[in-house]
């Protein structure tokens, strides 16, 4: 603060690392590729060329969980895939984000019966529900800025 | 060139004779019913034909019809190149004790057909090389497609009981 008064606007970043690890953090956020149903169609139109997510540090999708730093589930989970879902979540290593895309992982969607899991959350701790059926790009990267903004506002005894 | 349904419901009932129950023309297409035990044996004739050429097994589901007795309905179609035509074929199986020879032998893409009615409906096949389940885990107790399995849905939150499920449902800690 005081070499800023001093010396006037030189362009001398002070920020505290609680800002400048948030910020890193966000800025190059590789997300895994967990298309299970129709909503993986609208991840991968948002991450091609019309609206790209790759302007917003999303560059590319890992397959790999190891890789990875978010996990969006877009689509519905069936009883048979949640134990791998788990075990994936638990490849990622830390920091890891779950977003949840659609309506079927949010609450179990339209599906109401035996087979399909009603709601990630009973499998995996989720950061953001996205809703739609499927989301537009639009909601998907509005869904992911908010995942940034509540990543920014993290403090540093969180994670420290 | 497409075979009428009525000319071949005539050549199958004359080729298969006594093995026969009964047969009908349904919108277009020719159906047959067998008794469960002669399936295999029929399915053969017809497929080893040289003028009637079912060479290809479309599709082998099942129906429940419960509480009627017999209570299952093995239901398969076939396909014939030359002729261009379908042909239905159905079995009624009992409920107790729900067994039948598998058609693998003869198609041999019937193993995951009759792998899915195995898991949906628990009907039992002689010779199935791979009797497991295909689309439930492989843990997984009961037959979902049952007319008496429950539909195993959760209760639907609406704003006055949306607390209460809230708190009993299974939330994942980390």
């Amino acid at each position: 603060m005081g070499i800023e008064t001093k010396l006037g606007n030189l362009g001398i970043l002070t920020t505290s690392l609680e800002k400048a690890v948030n910020w890193s953090r966000t800025g190059a956020m590789w997300p895994m590729l967990f298309g299970l149903a129709c909503c993986a169609i609208e991840m991968m139109g948002s991450q091609a060329a019309d609206y790209d997510m790759s302007r917003f540090g999303m560059e590319l999708m890992r397959p790999s969980p190891r890789q990875s730093d978010l996990m969006i589930v877009a689509g519905r989970v069936s009883r048979k895939m949640a134990p791998v879902l788990r075990r994936l979540y638990d490849q990622m290593p830390d920091p890891k984000w779950v977003l949840a895309m659609g309506d079927c992982c949010s609450c179990g969607g339209v599906f109401n019966n035996y087979a399909i899991v009603q709601g990630v959350d009973e499998i995996v701790p989720v950061d953001v529900f996205v809703a739609g059926c499927p989301p537009r790009p639009e909601a998907l990267i509005h869904g992911i800025l908010t995942l940034h903004d509540k990543i920014k506002g993290q403090k540093i005894t969180e994670y420290a | 060139m497409t075979t009428s349904a009525e000319t071949l419901q005539q050549k199958i009932v004359d080729s298969l004779g006594a093995d026969l129950r009964a047969s009908e023309v349904f919108r277009g297409q020719a159906w047959i019913e067998v008794a469960s035990d002669a399936v295999t044996g029929v399915c053969r004739r017809l497929r080893d034909s040289a003028d009637l050429a079912f060479t290809r097994l479309a599709a082998l589901t099942a129906v429940d019809h419960w509480p009627a007795e017999p209570r299952f309905e093995m239901v398969y179609q076939l396909y014939s190149f030359p002729h261009q035509a379908f042909l239905g074929i159905r079995a009624f199986v009992a409920g107790e004790t729900a067994a039948l020879d598998s058609l693998e032998p003869v198609y041999p893409n019937a193993v995951w057909h009759e792998r899915e009615v195995l898991d949906m409906f628990g009907i039992r096949f002689h010779g199935l090389s791979d009797p497991r389940r295909i689309l439930m885990p492989t843990d997984w107790v009961g037959h979902p497609l049952r007319k008496d399995y429950p539909l195993g849905y959760e209760e639907v939150q609406f704003s006055f009981n949306a607390r209460e499920i809230d708190r009993r449902k299974p939330y994942a800690a980390e």
